[in-house]
């Protein structure tokens, strides 16, 4: 948040040739960015959420959104997450795009009866008359030491749900084009937001703002290796990249799939690496019962059965709540348990 | 509108709805918050001057409050406030890893918690160290919580103080469902002759709250039920960034009306208002007169938590204006004014204070981390082999690194 903010109409010039295009940005700045590049092209987005508006957001994505586009455009709304998405459903029903903040994962389940019986259904229900162009933001993941209820990873009961699509972001490339691409779905989309590498300065990437994104509902392979496929999402791409690095250094090469898309799932790309290396590893921080990581590992070892070295192996979180934060570290997969797994496959 | 009488007896002079006429949006803003008085409607025992005010309806409540007793509630409230300052600097100190202020809302905190007796319950939200004070609950109970070392066990029946609820709005539901339960078991309306002992429920929330669905289900559920609970609303005028007028149209107390049961709005500054309110409200639900309302109109003085910062959203001003109505400040001069108190009990009053924090810090300082087998106990009530499973195959891959040349 310290870089200086580009004026409101920088983003919206297209100077494809022009390096200006090009910023250093973190996953936060990107996200708000491509928030404010999504409220420009389209004045029927809106932004709802607690605290989103002068404040900014309590993690500051949608700092200066209030301030440029006005309190018609970003809404302080009520304290109700139920208030939140239901009204965006109905603002959706009368031509808005609504884009919902939810302040931490932990809070979104006073809101889950209109995502599921509202949200994800509108649009099967009225066979299509009715479209659901609604995002919900989701800051979620572990990893920065607060209490309960604010480092959770409940994706998988949204991934579950028929007629919701889910997406997860790991880097600011994906944070800038993500959002603008899940606001111009004409579907209901959980964007699910690693918080604690929002500010990260370790992951300041370039984001040439001219460039043409990819799809959003694609796989990535995003590291090449022969000897296991990592598979990660949000927070744990990371955790699996730092464990390709430590296992390269010591000559195993270790391929790094970033999944993006958690519903619908584009596992094509993994089960081709899989018949690569013969093992996988799904790495994801929620508890592992009936997780991403389940659903992952039944089709890899249905599509991929001749090819496998080893079973697939799963690293996540512990089947249990979250823990208090001073253990979150033994909770949370790192790099030494996603490394464990990989021995563990390949000396089957 | 704030008369329990009119509430005993609601038909007396009271407007129909037609005939209302709506606030204009400077009225609903001026009542809601604002540095103003907190309107008409505000029940005050002592004002922010120190002045006694007399109350015929209150006044009885607070009957037995000698000067003693105001001596201490003082001490209650300095007590908690430098507990509250040195938690907070413990949070600075990388002591904590978060703490929720309750600077400001004091008199709040000790006037109702000080109302309730033994059998009473108390459902918080997260800012009640005040009251889990006043409950008995040892403040280094609650900073684990912050400390991110376990999530809460004091004795919550011994001291009738439920756990902490950070998702807003929750713990009023369960609050509510307490107070039917004491209802159903015959804890309500026993006459005082009979020995039987009646109880009440209190519920902790803010101004944000009262937004939340839970809230209102809460409301009605109590009242559908003729539940003993009484709803305690700190109005601290803000919800992280969002002033009370993004909640409501008309003052929060206001609304009981809607549910059908009393709402009174008492000066959250004024622990003696605060005690008397509660104690009346306690005694309605008690005699099976429940549920009440009560907004404790008062300020958050300090950031929302420590992560906070709200000079993004908020003018000093307010907060000097708030100064002026300290809820220690006003107790300290009436009992100046009134001899209650000279300045050797005041120096011990913040010596004790001073010792309390530094036991604080102490113990702050070494507490001992969990161990990792924390992380699978108690999910269930029954065994589960495969959570024990889980557990014990974490734990001998952590002993591997133990043996590996202890690289943990
Ligand atoms: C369901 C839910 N949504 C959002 C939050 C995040 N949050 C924590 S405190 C807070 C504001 C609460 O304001 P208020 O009810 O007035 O209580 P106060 O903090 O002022 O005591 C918010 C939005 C939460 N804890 N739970
Ligand atoms: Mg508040």
């Amino acid at each position: 948040m310290a870089a200086p903010a580009k004026s409101a109409n920088s983003a919206t010039v297209n100077h494809p040739e022009a390096p200006s295009s090009v910023q250093n940005l973190t996953i936060g700045k990107a996200l708000n960015l491509g928030l404010r590049k999504a409220m420009e092209d389209n004045d029927k987005v809106l932004i709802l959420g607690e605290d989103v508006g002068k404040l900014g957001g309590v993690f500051r994505i949608t700092d200066g959104l209030q301030k440029d586009f006005g309190e018609q455009r970003v809404l302080d709304t009520p304290l109700a997450e139920s208030g939140i998405i239901g009204t965006a459903v109905g603002l959706a029903v009368r031509g808005f795009r609504p884009v919902c903040e939810i302040q931490f994962e932990g809070f979104i389940f006073p809101g889950f009866d209109q995502i599921n019986s509202q949200l994800a259904k509108l649009h099967y229900r009225t066979q299509g008359k009715i479209k659901m162009p609604v995002v919900i933001r989701v800051p979620y993941g572990g990893g920065i030491g607060a209490v309960e209820h604010h480092s959770e990873s409940p994706e998988s009961l949204f991934a579950h749900l028929a007629g919701l699509k889910v997406v997860s972001c790991a880097n600011p490339v994906d944070a800038y084009w993500m959002i603008q691409q899940a606001i111009t779905s004409d579907d209901p989309i959980l964007f699910f937001e690693p918080k604690r590498l929002y500010h990260s300065g370790a992951l300041k990437a370039p984001v040439d703002t001219a460039a043409t994104p990819e799809p959003l509902h694609k796989s990535r392979v995003i590291r090449q290796g022969t000897a296991a496929t990592l598979v990660g999402y949000g927070p744990s791409v990371q955790v699996c990249l730092d464990a390709a690095t430590a296992a390269s250094s010591e000559g195993t090469e270790l391929e790094v799939i970033d999944l993006r898309s958690l519903s619908p799932l584009d596992l094509a790309p993994v089960f081709d690496s899989v018949r690569r290396t013969g093992r996988l590893i799904a790495v994801n921080e929620a508890p592992s019962e009936s997780s991403l990581t389940s659903e992952i590992v039944a089709r890899v070892q249905q599509e991929c059965f001749y090819s496998l070295e080893a079973p697939a192996m799963r690293v996540t979180g512990f089947d249990t709540p979250y823990p208090p934060a001073k253990l979150e570290e033994h909770y949370l997969p790192d790099l030494d348990r996603v490394l464990h797994a990989v021995d563990r496959a390949m000396n089957w | 509108m704030s008369s329990p009488e009119q509430w005993a007896h609601p038909d007396q002079g009271a407007e129909s709805a037609a005939t209302t006429v709506q606030p204009t949006p400077e009225q609903v803003i001026a009542g809601l918050r604002a540095t103003t008085e907190g309107g008409a409607d505000l029940i005050q025992l002592l004002t922010p001057e120190g002045e006694r005010v007399p109350s015929p309806i209150f006044d009885p409540y607070v009957a037995d409050v000698d000067i003693e007793s105001l001596r201490e509630l003082y001490r209650d409230m300095v007590i908690v406030r430098r507990a509250d300052r040195e938690a907070n600097a413990m949070q600075r100190q990388g002591q904590l890893g978060i703490w929720v202020p309750l600077l400001g809302q004091e008199a709040a905190q000790i006037g109702s918690g000080r109302a309730l007796l033994s059998n009473d319950m108390a459902f918080p939200s997260y800012r009640e160290h005040g009251v889990g004070y006043a409950r008995g609950v040892d403040f280094k109970e609650l900073l684990g919580i912050f400390r991110c070392s376990d999530q809460g066990q004091w004795d919550f029946a011994r001291h009738g103080f439920h756990p902490y609820t950070i998702v807003i709005g929750n713990q009023v539901l369960n609050a509510c469902g307490y107070a039917m339960g004491q209802k159903f078991e015959g804890k309500v309306g026993n006459p005082e002759s009979s020995g039987g002992e009646n109880e009440a429920t209190i519920c902790y929330f803010g101004d944000g709250a009262t937004s939340q669905g839970d809230v209102h289900e809460g409301f009605v559920w109590a009242a559908v039920y003729d539940a003993p609970l009484v709803f305690f609303c700190q109005n601290n005028q803000w919800a992280i960034s969002e002033p009370t007028e993004r909640q409501s149209r008309l003052p929060l107390y206001q609304r009981a009306r809607g549910y059908g049961f009393p709402g009174m709005r008492v000066d959250g500054n004024d622990v003696l208002g605060c005690l008397a309110v509660t104690r009346w409200a306690l005694d309605a639900c008690r005699n099976g007169n429940g549920p009440v309302l009560i907004e404790a109109f008062t300020y958050r003085m300090d950031a929302h938590t420590t992560t906070d910062d709200p000079t993004r959203y908020r003018l000093s001003d307010e907060l000097e204006a708030w100064k002026l109505k300290d809820p220690i400040e006003r107790v300290r001069v009436h009992l100046t004014r009134n001899g209650g108190a000279d300045a050797d009990f005041f120096a011990e009053v913040d010596k004790a204070a001073d010792d309390f924090a530094a036991e604080l810090r102490e113990f702050c300082f070494t507490m001992p981390d969990p161990p990792p087998e924390r992380i699978f106990s108690n999910v269930y009530a029954e065994p589960s082999p495969v959570l024990d499973a889980e557990r014990d195959e974490f734990l001998s891959y952590l002993d591997g690194f133990a043996t590996a040349g202890g690289e943990r």
